[in-house]
């Protein structure tokens, strides 16, 4: 019996006795007697001991970005995350909850969920925000679906070509079965303005991203005149780091703000489990797919934190609901909670600061090197393309060889850019890392 | 003890950081003003690590969890989330890789997506497992969107109904919905299985597939699972499999043998990675060969002794971005290893030997919805015999007081004041033992002093709070005024 189970054999048969049967076999009598106790052909167990030396051997077979100097984004970044995150996320009292049914005794998610609601909103100027998406894509494909249904007849949606590719793919995933046209980005090459010119009065949603995937920050001010004057919703995805400095999706006026919490305090994990950060207009509110927490009072007036509007949710409007979205990224949005609090106002523009200065010090010296060309797209946060003089498969492997882990390769999604690598610098990479890939990519 | 802690924005002075940050140590860019953020960040604090540290460590104090109490939660799966799970997970070669590195860079990585795969299918008799999904809901939403593909990739575009049982969880409607589906409701008989005769009425040339949860959200296993897999095939619909209550059938039967054609698991209920306050989870989802051209990608295969991923011909397409909740696969994997064939097998005996324990020892005074022998969960009724006034919602709250969180309640919807109870097999005989007396106790109170049951919980952290009030004008985030409104009223 494995040691996570607590209870003894002459307590078994004492159970068993009390239910009335006379082997555990019995109670499983409504499974069919063919098919019961079937053979599990699995690896033989491993004790503690063992099953941690299989995985420091599965993890040391990877390269991370903790023993090699790391320039890939592309959706995912490597940031310094304070000591303080993990230490608070290990707290049994939060990590071996779950969703807040019983608000009395859950206080402790209600009121993080509460202060990552508040804390998002204050980064993105957005009305409300909930902690309910998995990842930047998802919660960019709700967006679109929410704005679907918030503008009624029209059921067209626009979307730029330099949105994450991949969140582009999620997007279709989403509404295949939906009745919906998506359109904007068929060709990569096309611009933010090129895209928008296809919003109609048929379209409900045009959908841009700024920081672009490419890095390029835009305007969005005038854009969002134009899709608004259309009759359309603008949904803005963006970076929470880039946040720090710039323009922001309340300031520009977006509809929908969306972005990968992931930067904000939690780590890459290949890629999961991260948090997508959803916020709307206070006029979209009734319409948001997720859960919501709000501020009450108990029996004795105290403060206290609920779930709220809970009516557009599955578990009560079933098929009519906003969205299946059972439950939240509790954890992630804690992470990124506690994230942003230790950062703050002062820390949060200076990690965008870092980025920002770093990213261009050494988008200035790759720019020197003979055979690469450092694109002009306009202004840049912390990623930028460079155009290459071989295929960058070849370049990143030799970097790797000496201790670096390469840009993106951006010649798949976007072939018009020729051998192009999409580099990352962030606070993570200092100037002698920066001066190293500089020196490599040169020799 | 008290542990009331103001919202974190009462804690901000103009000055205070909480992290050490170095100096960008290169040569100045001018920043494009016009791009620029007019706010100064005015909506965020300024707070020291000290004070961040206590503040979440008080509130932290204010959640009940596995770790200090039983959390019977029924179809929640609230079972011991081992220690290593969460030192194998933060492992530098697992948190801190990359999830666009070259293949050959993290070869250990897909190694243990590719074995946890293999090791899924194999539990539940599935051909091909694809682990994207990050939660149950969206392993819901694949499945529906391959029933949708592999019928309109035949030819089949006459099929535009999901059938879901009455007692299915909320999620399934709301899937099938979003994937463009009507939904068809269908009738439980006497014995709590999909009525047979209502099944046979409903289905027919227009039905894409049937979402079923086996053992169901009554804790039944449904003694008619094929025959209906029958009817719903002969139909030329689709078996999808809702795996939430996977935990009372590990090695004790295989889906894919009873007739289900995909089904998604929870790999955050049935193999313990933690829940999280609500996440994240992960919805892996497992298929027969006939349905895997259509999974979503990326999935890992073995190559001339490399690792690489693929994405399936007809692929419905991705559902999040990069690969999945990798971080879950390493917890679940470690989970598998650890207990092998016959460790799973002995998680199902015991998770259903202490539900049903629980179910004889209690259905005396609690109706049990279905009287038969249960599955890993038993369905109750919060009816007490000589106290009208006191309902489930009461009984709940007042286990609180006796330091237990309370069941799920109120779900099943097909079940009047119910009372869900999922002890999971991690719980000792004392423990169970303990919400027995409990549960006893306050069938007593109901009856001579109800009034105990309508003022619980006393004990916890806050009184019972005002929901009508918090959706009548909601408050969001932080804002001073309306707080200070709400509080002196």
């Amino acid at each position: 019996m494995s040691h996570y189970i607590s209870i003894t054999e002459s307590e078994r048969a004492e159970m068993l006795k009390a239910i009335g049967v006379a082997d555990v076999a019995d109670l499983f009598v409504d499974v069919p007697a063919d098919l019961r106790f079937p053979t599990l052909d699995l690896p033989a167990a491993l004790a503690e001991g063992e099953m941690a030396r299989e995985l420091r051997r599965l993890s040391s077979k990877n390269s991370d970005v903790l023993n090699y100097s790391c320039f890939l984004g592309a959706g995912a970044y490597n940031h310094f995350i304070p000591a303080a995150v993990d230490s608070l996320l290990r707290r049994s009292e939060f990590y071996t909850a779950y969703t807040p049914y019983q608000p009395e005794i859950s206080q402790g998610t209600l009121q993080a969920i509460f202060e990552y609601q508040s804390l998002m909103c204050g980064l993105l100027q957005m009305d409300a925000a909930n902690a309910s998406h998995y990842d930047g894509a998802t919660a960019m494909a709700e967006g679109a679906i929410m704005a679907i249904n918030a503008t009624r007849n029209r059921r067209k949606i626009v979307v730029a070509p330099s949105v994450h590719p991949q969140y582009r793919g999620v997007l279709r995933s989403y509404t295949q079965g939906l009745g919906v046209t998506i359109t904007g980005d068929e060709n990569p090459a096309a611009s933010v303005a090129d895209a928008a010119a296809l919003v109609d009065n048929e379209t409900a949603v045009f959908i841009v991203q700024s920081p672009d995937f490419l890095g390029v920050l835009h305007d969005l001010k005038p854009v969002a005149e134009q899709i608004h004057a259309a009759g359309a919703l603008l949904l803005m995805v963006t970076n929470p780091i880039a946040l720090g400095l710039f323009q922001t999706p309340g300031m520009v006026g977006a509809d929908i703000a969306v972005m990968e919490g992931q930067p904000l305090g939690i780590p890459l994990s290949f890629g999961g489990p991260y948090v997508g950060v959803f916020s709307c207009t206070e006029k979209l509110l009734r319409r948001m797919a997720g859960r919501l927490v709000g501020v009450t009072t108990d029996l004795n007036g105290q403060l206290g934190y609920v779930l709220t509007l809970q009516t557009r949710e599955q578990h009560i409007r079933r098929e009519k609901a906003t969205s299946n979205i059972c439950t939240n990224q509790g954890l992630m949005a804690l992470a990124a909670t506690i994230y942003t609090s230790l950062m703050g106002k002062t820390g949060l523009r200076k990690v965008a600061e870092l980025c920002y200065q770093r990213a261009h010090y050494a988008a200035k010296a790759i720019g020197q090197l003979d055979g690469y060309e450092v694109l002009e797209q306009g202004p840049f946060f912390h990623e930028f393309v460079v155009r290459c003089p071989r295929p960058v498969a070849e370049i990143t492997q030799a970097l790797h060889a000496q201790g670096i882990i390469g840009g993106y390769d951006v010649s798949k999604d976007y072939p018009h850019l020729g051998n192009a690598m999409l580099i990352c610098v962030t606070e993570q990479n200092t100037k002698n890392d920066i001066d190293h890939l500089v020196a490599v990519l040169g020799g | 003890m008290h542990t009331y802690e103001p919202p974190i924005f009462e804690l901000s002075s103009p000055g205070k950081i909480g992290a050490a940050l170095p100096d960008a140590g290169v040569p100045e860019t001018e920043l494009p003003a016009h791009l620029l953020r007019d706010d100064d960040l005015a909506g965020l604090p300024e707070i020291s690590e000290t004070e961040v540290v206590r503040h979440f460590t008080r509130i932290s104090q204010r959640n009940f969890c596995i770790d200090t109490g039983m959390y019977p939660l029924g179809s929640c799966t609230m079972k011991y989330n081992p220690k290593i799970h969460e030192d194998a997970a933060r492992l530098p070669g697992f948190a801190f890789i990359h999830p666009l590195q070259a293949e050959e860079t993290v070869q250990g990585a897909l190694q243990l997506t590719y074995e946890l795969q293999d090791i899924l299918a194999e539990i539940s008799g599935f051909d091909q497992v694809c682990l994207q999904p990050a939660a149950g809901a969206q392993g819901e939403f694949a499945g529906i969107l391959v029933f949708r593909a592999y019928h309109l990739d035949r030819g089949d575009d006459q099929r535009d109904e999901v059938l879901c049982p009455n007692s299915a969880h909320g999620t399934n409607p709301a899937t099938a919905a979003m994937v463009g589906f009507k939904v068809v409701e269908i009738a439980t008989d006497s014995r709590g299985n999909v009525d047979l005769a209502d099944l046979r009425a409903k289905v027919g040339p227009r039905t894409a597939g049937l979402m079923l949860t086996n053992p169901n959200t009554l804790g039944l296993f449904d003694e008619h699972v094929h025959e209906v897999a029958k009817i719903v095939h002969e139909a030329g619909g689709l078996m999808y499999g809702d795996g939430a209550n996977f935990n009372a059938i590990l090695g004790i039967v295989k889906p894919g043998d009873v007739g289900f054609d995909f089904m998604h698991y929870n790999l955050h209920k049935t193999f313990t990675t933690p829940h999280g306050g609500g996440g994240p989870g992960c919805g892996a989802v497992g298929c027969k060969d006939f349905l895997a051209d259509y999974l979503p990608g990326p999935i890992v295969a073995l190559k001339d002794g490399q690792y690489t991923r693929h994405t399936p011909a007809k692929s419905i397409g991705r559902l999040k971005a990069f690969k999945g909740n990798f971080g879950m696969f390493v917890r679940a994997y470690t989970y598998i290893r650890m207990l092998s064939a016959a460790g799973l097998r002995s998680v199902s005996e015991h998770a259903v030997l202490n539900a049903n324990y629980l179910r004889v020892k209690l259905d005396k005074i609690y109706p049990v919805a279905y009287d038969r022998t249960c599955m890993h969960e038993v369905v109750l009724q919060g009816k007490i015999k000589g106290a009208p006034s006191v309902h489930t919602l009461d009984i709940a709250k007042r286990l609180i007081d006796f330091g237990f969180h309370p069941p799920t309640v109120y779900f099943p919807i097909s079940v009047a004041e119910s009372i869900m109870i999922e002890p999971t097999e991690t719980e000792s005989k004392r423990n169970l033992d303990a919400f027995i007396d409990a549960m006893k106790q306050i069938a007593l109170e109901a009856v001579e002093s109800p009034e105990l049951l309508h003022a619980a919980p006393t004990t916890a952290p806050v009184r019972r709070l005002d929901e009508a009030t918090a959706a009548r004008r909601p408050i969001l985030k932080y804002d001073q005024a309306a707080i200070a409104a709400l509080l002196s009223k």
